[in-house]
């Protein structure tokens, strides 16, 4: 029943976003793109800020047209409405915030990869209202971000001792200071690094929320 | 069921085609039009303010291996294409950026790809002043290892800063390699292919330099010949 989601509240879909129907964690979406940049605490948060913008954006939009789009065509329409925006997000961040999108520039393209974001145009934006749509695309996309941001810390701890490594990239000459090292290694170690340790990492996220929720 | 996307008069209100197939293509190129209409105008909008800031950027990497005050010339501007698949690596064009104070030739910055990195290709610029004498050598990209090779990177380590000073008669062709292959260079722990690379990739620019130095002040810039139609 499409039309029960109208009744939920702006609390639940938070709880939702952040816990209970975690795009990482729980739904699974958008793999590709968590796998790949997430050797870093720094790189996980700018990947996941992008995404959420994207998100948000795209919600709000599909929630505003819902009524003008016909059923049969509505998954181009979605995937059109979704590469524009990330297309004009990358214009724009590279023409107004260069350094960042250095950093960031791979990653965005990856952002049309993540089927959460059609996954909620689709189960969510194209049945409720803007408000509520608009919220459940900034809880959805703070919940990636952070554990987006959990296993880029564990990764980069892991693999080469620091947390917050290349913070200055993304928030300028002062945030150098914000490394924090741990261990210095000559050998990094290199499964955690690799695509491999992104996997194991979360698997045990998962394992570990698993357990939390049934204790 | 009011927020029915198929709902009955919302249909009629958007266009009054009777064929559903009609109705659907016509919606269809309507999203399309809009979409591909908004990053045609982004483009526009932004177009400019993002070639200014690539020039900039390379402006500020020339500026991390060649001090400012050593040139007084638009470097970005004053720049050739080169095709030299044999010395610069690639098929494809290098660019050699020319750096000159008051109309008088300082140094040349060219950039060199090392086919046989570890895991592909890595881009890098050597910068050649007029004596033949190495000013700085960047990397511009690369995939190696992280942790390994990626330790060229000025960003993680000073391995680079070895090459600063050094020149085709200060070291003989057998001294351009990394010691484990009797040269001058030293390895990285655990990497040997990724610096093999490099070295190899410098010495072939300073060959390059010695070939053609003369030529490359002079001619004509012809970077942006093609954008400028």
């Amino acid at each position: 029943m499409p039309t029960s989601q109208n009744s939920l509240s702006n609390l639940t879909i938070i709880r939702n976003g952040l816990w209970d129907n975690n795009t990482a964690l729980v739904q699974l979406l958008g793999l590709c793109p968590l796998l790949a940049v997430t050797g870093t605490l720094i790189n996980g948060l700018g990947l996941g800020l992008a995404t959420t913008f994207v998100l948000v954006g795209s919600n709000l939009t599909v929630s505003i047209i819902r009524h003008h789009i016909p059923k049969e065509i509505r998954i181009p329409i979605f995937v059109m409405l979704i590469a524009s925006f990330v297309t004009n997000i990358q214009l724009l961040m590279n023409a107004y915030t260069y350094e960042l999108y250095l950093v960031l520039g791979i990653f965005i393209p990856l952002i049309v990869t993540n089927c959460m974001i059609i996954g909620r145009a689709e189960a969510f934006a194209s049945r409720n209202k803007p408000l509520p749509a608009f919220v459940d695309g900034v809880a959805q996309g703070v919940g990636f971000t952070l554990v987006l941001m959990v296993l880029g810390a564990l990764r980069e701890l892991i693999g080469q001792g620091t947390i917050f490594d290349g913070a200055h990239l993304l928030f300028g000459e002062w945030a150098r200071e914000l490394t924090i090292h741990f261990y210095l290694t000559e050998q990094k170690f290199l499964f955690a690094i690799l695509p491999p340790g992104a996997f194991i990492g979360l698997g045990l996220l998962i394992a570990v929320k698993n357990q939390l929720q049934e204790g | 069921m009011k927020d029915n996307p198929m709902d009955k008069t919302a249909r009629k209100d958007l266009l009054q085609v009777k064929n559903p197939i009609t109705r659907n293509a016509i919606i269809l190129a309507l999203f399309a039009f809009v979409s591909t209409g908004l990053i045609a105008f982004t483009h526009l909008l932004t177009k400019d303010r993002i070639s200014k800031e690539i020039e900039l950027s390379l402006t500020r990497q020339i500026s991390h291996i060649v001090p400012e005050k050593k040139y007084t010339n638009n470097v970005y501007q004053d720049c050739l294409l080169i095709e030299q698949p044999e010395l610069l690596g690639t098929l494809k064009f290098q660019k050699v950026y020319r750096m000159r104070k008051n109309q008088q030739d300082y140094a040349l910055m060219i950039t060199n790809t090392a086919p046989d990195g570890y895991s592909g290709e890595i881009d890098l610029a050597v910068a050649i002043s007029t004596l033949g004498e190495v000013l700085g050598v960047s990397i511009l990209a690369h995939k190696e290892t992280p942790g390994l090779g990626d330790k060229i990177d000025s960003n993680k380590s000073d391995w680079l800063k070895q090459f600063t000073g050094l020149s085709l008669t200060k070291y003989q062709e057998k001294d351009w390699k990394v010691n484990k292959d009797g040269g001058q260079f030293d390895a990285l722990t655990g990497a040997t292919i990724t610096p093999r690379a490099v070295v190899k990739s410098v010495y072939k620019s300073l060959l390059y330099f010695d070939k053609q130095s003369n030529q490359l002040f002079n001619q004509s810039s012809d970077c942006y010949a093609n954008i400028a139609k």
